[in-house]
């Protein structure tokens, strides 16, 4: 921890970071009040790419709208994906066939992995070492080339469908599946080696960066933040969805609320989604993988519905109000990244540049998902 | 008719020469860069310009020089200008007292060691000179860092070769080398007769060195995900090349010290066929894991960095001050 007298020379000057900095990853920009390199007031600035996808959502149809949860949180389009088509199922009703359910699960796990493996090179790049960067792009790799085959795309997907998935899976991708679970397995303790355990790494995250349980529940920051601070709280664990309450998997919570609890979390999360994968993968079912009963025209009857899925950086809730018509009335999504940067501007408050910065890198923001 | 003076000519050849080594190493070293850490990241690296991407530092060097040169509004002009030959021009220097082979020396001055510090220490002044002159803010918390950073390093780092100094009894590089010549067992690094702590007085001067010329895990002048460019965030096209090109010529300077000072500069591990050969050797072996160390480790802290110099590098080398000066009395 540093000992820090907030500001004990009365002369501070603005820095602003962003919204071109090669540490905010994308259109972020944080006004920071600076007395030297301590950070005296963080403050988030947002909105540069705002996209209106909420108002977006109340002029087009319920299957229009698919296309543009895949476009909010670039890096877990599929969980994206499947929150509205869960939202949407649950309101009009429409029963999914298993294997539908856990093709879901697999790529939505495989999408997670993938997150979180960006996730790890960028934040290792934000405190200056390069190479991690591009080992993990190479498991990426994998996962994106799997999801293509079924998917049709590499990034921002739109996959799953009102009962069902587009597309079903067949031997290549299972086989695919199963090599990479078996081949990132191999990696996780390379990783711990080569970076976990990294002596400046270490030194870099640890006691640093504190973000307790109560300014998590302050300010609603959920997924590994929170998890990170010792809430132990997944959506998928405690709010069940789709089908994971018949998996067998762990929710990693670490108690010490710096960004080496943050880091610990989400490597230990991509050896959870493993074991989700490879079980999903041995139980899965034959048969269709499209609800036979699913309207053209899709109305939902009047009401308000709400439905909350675990994406690679928190709890996702969309609320949707329909007023019996093929448009929602109203849509309100609720983001995960949004919370969680809002957790800087107190959290930053008499760290130093660096620090800061790799507090930022360990909140894991996707800012379109932010500016939605 | 016209007669040249010897010394001319031998002054026109080495001026030459040793603008020609800085200048092909700072180009050729972006490219061993460049491949190395694509290796290390288990890519190739430039490879379509020319065989091996050979000619890729001369496609670097021509857009960079094609770009134009701005001068944004608000910057001091003058020291804006001159802080990248600041930094470019007192490592060219350095290389006038390095020794490369016994007969290999442009001037051998009694005080070389002495001549390469005091311009070593211009370097600072460069970076400090443009980071104030750009005008942003950026630049001026990297100034600061590294002005603190070569301060604390400058330290333990002349304290080791004030170590080296009292056992060598000599500031002139080329002695130092000749005491040292006839196999590895008589380099310095393994002079366990002077100092048990020897190899750990390379290893300071190794981080020392490191520290002062900015290069990862130390790289706070640049610190490209905190500092955008650090105190290069102003400078466009060559104002920039220049700027980068003194850090791989303070690269060689440092390299070359270490293989001079504790190496034995041109001698052969075992005492055969000692030559220039061995010097560049011994020089690209080090240079090679700097970058080495560049690619594999994240950047330190400032404050973390800080600490190590005055906890640890600055006790670890006063401690072996005093044990080389009790051994070389009892001794």
């Amino acid at each position: 921890m540093n000992a820090f007298a907030p500001n004990p020379t009365n002369e501070t000057f603005v820095l602003n970071l962003g919204p071109q900095h090669p540490a905010t990853h994308g259109v972020l920009r944080i006004k920071l009040v600076m007395d030297g390199e301590y950070v005296v007031e963080a403050e988030p600035v947002l909105g540069y790419i705002h996209r209106m996808h909420e108002k977006m959502g109340e002029n087009r149809t319920w299957a229009q709208f698919m296309p543009n949860t895949g476009r909010m949180d670039y890096l877990h389009a599929l969980a994206y994906n499947h929150n509205f088509a869960c939202i949407v199922e649950r309101a009009a009703g429409i029963e999914v066939p298993e294997r539908a359910e856990f093709i879901r699960v697999i790529t939505s796990e495989l999408n997670r992995i993938s997150s979180h493996l960006l996730w790890f090179g960028a934040f290792i790049l934000d405190l200056g070492g390069f190479s991690p960067l591009l080992y993990a792009f190479d498991d990426r790799e994998q996962i994106l080339d799997l999801l293509e085959t079924v998917t049709g795309s590499r990034l921002t997907y739109c996959y799953f469908r009102f009962g069902g998935v587009y597309n079903d899976i067949d031997e290549n991708f299972e086989a695919g599946a199963r090599a990479f679970v078996a081949r990132m397995r191999e990696r996780m303790p390379m990783y711990h080696a080569l970076v976990t355990k990294n002596i400046i790494l270490m030194k870099r995250l640890t006691d640093i960066g504190h973000v307790p349980a109560e300014m998590c529940r302050k300010y609603g920051a959920t997924g590994p933040v929170a998890r990170g601070a010792g809430i132990d709280f997944d959506v998928r664990k405690h709010e069940p969805f789709s089908i994971y309450p018949r998996f067998d998997f762990d929710i990693p919570v670490y108690h010490e609320a710096d960004s080496m609890a943050r880091y610990m979390v989400r490597m230990d999360e991509i050896e959870q989604s493993l074991r989700i994968i490879e079980q999903a993968l041995g139980a899965m079912p034959e048969g269709p993988v499209m609800a036979e009963k699913v309207p053209k025209t899709l109305k939902p009857p009047k009401g308000d519905y709400y439905h909350a899925v675990e994406t690679a950086r928190g709890s996702f809730g969309i609320r949707a109000v329909s007023d019996g018509t093929n448009t929602p009335w109203r849509l309100k999504l609720r983001t995960p990244s949004y919370s969680n940067l809002i957790v800087f501007g107190e959290a930053a408050r008499g760290m130093l540049l660096p620090d800061a910065l790799a507090l930022l890198g360990s909140l894991d923001l996707v800012i379109p998902e932010i500016d939605r | 008719m016209f007669f040249i003076d010897a010394e001319l000519i031998r002054l026109l050849a080495f001026v030459l020469g040793v603008i020609g080594f800085v200048a092909l190493n700072a180009a050729y070293l972006v490219w061993l860069e460049r491949k190395e850490a694509g290796h290390i990241q288990r890519r190739i690296g430039p490879k379509e310009v020319g065989p091996f991407g050979l000619l890729q530092p001369l496609a670097d060097a021509l857009k960079l020089m094609t770009k134009n040169l701005i001068t944004p509004d608000g910057v001091d002009p003058i020291l804006f200008k001159i802080a990248p030959i600041l930094v470019m021009v007192p490592a060219i220097m350095s290389f006038v007292t390095l020794p490369f082979s016994d007969t290999l020396v442009a001037r051998n001055l009694d005080v070389g060691l002495l001549a390469v510090f005091a311009f070593a220490s211009i370097n600072v002044l460069g970076l400090l000179l443009g980071a104030w002159g750009s005008r942003n803010k950026y630049a001026v918390i990297s100034a600061a860092r590294v002005v603190s950073q070569n301060v604390a390093y400058e330290i333990p780092m002349l304290v080791i070769i004030v170590t080296l100094v009292m056992i060598t009894g000599t500031l002139n590089l080329h002695e130092i080398v000749t005491l040292q010549t006839g196999g590895f067992w008589h380099w310095n690094v393994l002079k366990f007769s002077a100092s048990p702590l020897m190899p750990v007085a390379f290893i300071i001067f190794f981080i020392c060195m490191l520290a002062e010329t900015n290069r990862a895990p130390f790289d706070m002048a640049e610190a490209e995900s905190e500092l955008v460019a650090g105190a290069f965030t102003e400078y466009p096209g060559m104002g920039f090349g220049v700027f980068f090109m003194g850090e791989y010529a303070n690269i060689v300077v440092g390299t070359s010290l270490a293989t001079i000072l504790f190496l034995g500069g041109w001698d052969c591990p075992l005492g055969l066929f000692p030559g220039v050969h061995w010097f560049l050797i011994k020089m690209y072996a080090l240079i090679f894991v700097v970058i080495w160390i560049r690619w594999t480790y994240p950047r330190t802290t400032f404050y973390g960095l800080l600490n190590l110099s005055w906890k640890i590098l600055i006790p670890v080398a006063f401690f072996n001050l005093i044990l080389t000066s009790a051994m070389l009395k009892v001794f």
